[in-house]
């Protein structure tokens, strides 16, 4: 609706045969205000505001008709991609998520005190075609659903979720800062559907498609594995009891409370590798990797500081547009009190030459806005990709991790043969053997098979995330190239459009001024 | 003398319409240049010296050209004397003196001074009365010792340019006042008047907003230049990190933008002579015009104080004469005194009057023609720099395509 307002006092300006122009047309810090703040509130599809104030030049129209057939002009309107990125190509579904609709729910608490706390709900509606489902979502089962993927795809860079973010929750009004985690929601999912891995994940459909609460187990239960861990801790460090390793969590990393003893074993493991005295892996292959982050973070470092640098531009070009603004309207309020006023012919002349100045003033106001906004959406780019950095890093974490349990094991192994060797050198000595030390022994060698399947596990695990992380950096950044190119031509279009446009109002006033001009008379 | 002509045009932005062009040396005719600004002296005590070249056929001049060194305190005299001699004319206004920026004296800041004198003058030279000024002549003559002599010795109320604008002030408390009906009135009951100078009143603020915002406008330009200037700069640094095809287009953008950021100093100084200082410039003609309308109300007032007096001194002469007294005599004579004050406390009104009622014709006039030209600078200004915006941003498009294409 606020669209429609303003291409409304955009074609009354055109119709500008009275004197002044309205005051809602002539504040220009009124109109403004479809974007309070934020410009969360895109302009429509880029063809109207053109059409309304002059005749474009053509070159122009058609540069951003064209610009927008490429699709990637993605206002929060539109829907995303199929899920798929540039790159490749998905013959299937072309999902569209949207996040709609947020209510606020009661806490259903069995405690006697009433009143108890609320929270949101959002509707998260999936089309697929024809098709369409609709399932309502509080965050925490969101919360929950990127825990569950971190989990499942470890090595992928999974786009990372929205913020818990309770400072703002307390600072902002409620309204808005839902709306922001309805925004927040959407561009998260949208993220999600348009991997080409976790858009078919089976945990992304079950958020997607199932009713009522979240099928998905929350996987840290911190009370019960802590006392767990606490329950094996003793018997494991006496060394009485073997070590029985459930394959599934050699795949996982050492979660806090899952197994304690892990965790100190791990962490003794990335002392000793950081102080060299365990030979680390194939060495080639990590400079490789090294190179590859090391570049990654530079490029994070720039990109950032690029990003700094857009939101400033945006704000300054935003406070042109404003200034101007009111240049303009400062001189239609000279412009009607002139023309009430006049006494003299010259008087009648100067208020018209004010009104041609005021016109031109309000136009290239707006224009600025406009270009403000587009601009936002390009630059925002940036952004995102800034958040596809942190996606990258937590993906090179779970490499890290899984290298480490990979080495944790290893040096296990290592020291399980030493043990078992003194054990055997020691046994030899002692004519007919000793029945603990024998059975010391076997004992030992049962863990050593237990360990090694667990290493052959943990070493698949590991070649599996580097492959991943790899697959995903070549994805990335094919992604990433065509995004940014797309993103510097939109920027430049956009500003090369507006510039002409604004090119155009101002040479309408030198000519509506040439009389005045040094070569006349 | 063909080339004053020329010379005269380029000269004057405005308030030259008046003078004549015609190369032919038998019209009359004054033009004056002010130029070469020097800076001298030290520290607190430094100046800008100005050159002021005057070229005229009048009879009364030295000469046919005349150069002479000005400072800025002789324009300030020169305007104080029209001000005290030519009531009722609107004196063109000078630059205000500045405190702060004496101190800098910037190259644009030298420039914008230099050439509001330039106006200042031309404007009178142009005048139909004020170029006939005595005082013009001595100020476009003497030697400087002169101007020196004369400027320290100003012995009339208006001594210090401070002390002028604490005159303006105070004249400007009681127009207002007066106009407002705060005094008990001893004013003109004219309603055309009332209406002009409720109109001069509420122009001045409509003029100062505008040229807030134009002043504003001008950083604006100063902040967006800076601001693209850094923003190429982190791109290029971000297209060296990329490295390829990407990485190229990264950096001839970020090179466009530093471009950009130059084009945007540039017009914001374009912006600040032509436009923000022709504006500024209406509102000190709008602030004369008020002074004048101060001399205005005190002349009406003394015509009425004289008028007052002088009936009293009447009453008191007839009761004298009737009474056969023998100070009749010197009675007499102070009545006759008084009533050629009072007639000539009337002819001064009057002359205000009607020169007023001129000099607003003429008045508006001109600032139809001053304006229109800064607003067709303006016009120009802003065409030129969109236009240098979008043909920068445009060239540069190929090249991108350049880069994608050898994706």
């Amino acid at each position: 609706m606020m669209n429609q307002d303003h291409v409304l006092h955009a074609s009354q300006d055109d119709e500008m045969e009275s004197l002044v122009l309205h005051d809602d047309n002539g504040n220009g810090n009124g109109n403004g205000n479809d974007s309070s703040g934020n410009i969360q509130q895109p302009s429509q599809s880029p063809k109207s505001p053109f059409n309304s104030f002059l005749d474009p030049p053509s070159y122009a129209e058609a540069i951003f008709t064209s610009f927008d057939s490429n699709g990637h002009d993605q206002t929060l309107e539109q829907s995303s991609r199929s899920g798929t990125g540039s790159g490749s190509g998905s013959e299937s579904d072309c999902m569209q998520i949207s996040v709609s609709d947020p209510q606020e729910e009661q806490e259903l608490t069995n405690s006697l005190v009433p009143g108890g706390s609320s929270y949101h709900t959002y509707l998260i509606t999936t089309r697929t075609g024809k098709s369409e489902v609709g399932v309502r979502r509080r965050f925490r089962e969101v919360v929950t659903l990127s825990e569950r993927l971190s989990e499942a795809y470890r090595g992928y860079v999974i786009p990372v979720r929205p913020e818990k973010s309770s400072v703002e929750r307390k600072v902002m009004q409620k309204e808005e800062f839902v709306e922001q985690r309805r925004v927040a929601l959407e561009k998260y999912l949208r993220k999600l559907v348009s991997h080409p891995v976790i858009g078919k994940s089976e945990e992304l459909r079950l958020f997607l498609e199932v009713q009522g609460k979240l099928p998905l187990m929350r996987t840290t239960d911190v009370a019960s594995r802590m006392l767990d861990g606490a329950v094996r801790l003793p018997r494991q460090l006496f060394g009485s009891e073997s070590v029985a390793v459930d394959l599934n969590d050699v795949t996982q990393p050492a979660r806090s409370g899952r197994d304690l003893l892990r965790i100190f074993k791990e962490l003794k493991q990335s002392v000793t590798n950081d102080w060299g005295a365990a030979k680390p892996l194939v060495v080639e292959e990590d400079r490789e990797f090294m190179d590859k982050k090391d570049k990654l973070m530079e490029f994070e470092q720039q990109l950032s500081n690029v990003s700094q640098q857009a939101e400033s531009l945006v704000k300054f070009q935003q406070d042109m547009g404003e200034t101007m603004g009111e240049l303009g309207l400062a001189f239609v309020k000279l412009t009607k009190f002139e023309s009430e006023e006049a006494e003299f012919e010259s008087q009648r002349v100067r208020a018209a030459d004010m009104r041609n100045v005021a016109t031109a003033a309000v136009k290239a106001s707006r224009l600025y806005r406009e270009l403000n906004t587009q601009t936002i959406k390009h630059l925002d780019k940036l952004h995102e990709y800034l958040g596809t950095m942190l996606a990258i890093n937590n993906a090179f974490s779970d490499r890290s991790s899984a290298l480490l349990t990979v080495q944790t094991l290893s040096s296990e192994l290592a020291s399980l043969h030493s043990r078992i060797e003194k054990l055997e050198v020691a046994a030899s000595r002692i004519f007919g053997g000793d029945k603990t030390r024998m059975r010391k022994i076997e004992e030992l060698k049962e863990a050593v098979r237990v360990t090694e399947s667990a290493k052959i596990c943990a070493d698949r695990e590991y070649e599996r995330i580097k492959e991943n992380n790899r697959s995903e950096l070549e994805r990335i950044d094919k992604e990433r190239q065509s995004d940014f190119q797309n993103m510097l031509r939109g920027f430049v279009v956009n500003q090369a459009g507006y510039a002409e446009k604004m090119a155009a109002v101002w040479e309408k006033l030198a000519e509506e001024t040439s009389t005045y001009s040094s070569n006349n008379s | 003398m063909v080339t004053f002509e020329g010379m005269e045009q380029q000269r004057s932005s405005s308030g030259a319409s008046l003078s004549p062009r015609s190369p032919s040396s038998s019209q009359p005719f004054l033009s004056v240049s002010v130029s070469d600004p020097v800076k001298l002296g030290n520290g607190v005590q430094a100046y800008i010296s100005y050159r002021v070249i005057t070229k005229t056929n009048f009879p009364e001049y030295q000469g046919p050209e005349k150069i002479v060194i000005r400072r800025y305190s002789d324009f300030v005299w020169l305007r104080d004397r029209l001000f005290e001699k030519y009531k009722g004319i609107f004196i063109p206004p000078i630059p205000e003196k500045s405190a702060v920026e004496k101190f800098r004296f910037s190259a644009e800041f030298i420039e914008m001074r230099r050439q509001a004198l330039d106006v200042f003058v031309n404007r009178i030279a142009s005048h139909h009365e004020l170029r006939q000024s005595e005082d013009l002549r001595t100020f476009l003559q003497a030697e400087e010792e002169t101007m020196e002599r004369l400027r320290s010795h100003e012995t009339g109320i208006f001594k210090k340019p401070s002390d002028l604008m604490q005159i303006f002030k105070d004249v400007q408390s009681k127009v207002s006042d007066v106009v407002l009906g705060k005094e008990k009135p001893v004013e003109e009951s004219d309603a055309e008047y009332e209406k002009l100078k409720r109109y001069i009143f509420e122009l001045e603020n409509h003029l100062a907003e505008a040229q807030k915002h134009a002043y504003r406008l001008v950083k604006r330009h100063r902040e967006l230049g800076q601001s693209l200037s850094d923003f190429g700069k982190a791109v290029k640094l971000l297209g060296a990190s990329e490295g390829n095809a990407l990485g190229k287009a990264f950096s001839e953008l970020g090179m466009k933008s530093e471009i950009l950021s130059v084009k945007l100093q540039k017009e914001a100084q374009e912006l600040l002579m032509s436009f923000e200082e022709p504006l500024k410039d209406y509102v000190r003609a709008v602030q004369s015009i008020k002074a004048t309308i101060a001399e205005r109300a005190n002349a009406f007032r003394r015509q009425c104080e004289l008028a007052e007096t002088m009936k009293l001194k009447e009453i008191n002469l007839d009761k004298l004469m009737l009474i056969r007294s023998d100070k009749v005599a010197e009675a007499e004579r102070e009545y006759h005194e008084l009533k050629a004050e009072s007639e000539q406390a009337t002819k001064t009104f009057e002359t205000i009057v009607k020169l007023m009622n001129e000099e607003i014709g003429r008045f508006q006039e001109q600032k139809t023609l001053d304006m229109g030209i800064a607003f067709h600078e303006f016009a120009k200004g802003q065409a030129r720099l969109a236009n240098g915006i979008a043909d920068a941003w445009r060239s540069l498009l190929p090249k991108l395509e350049a880069c994608s294409s050898s994706q």
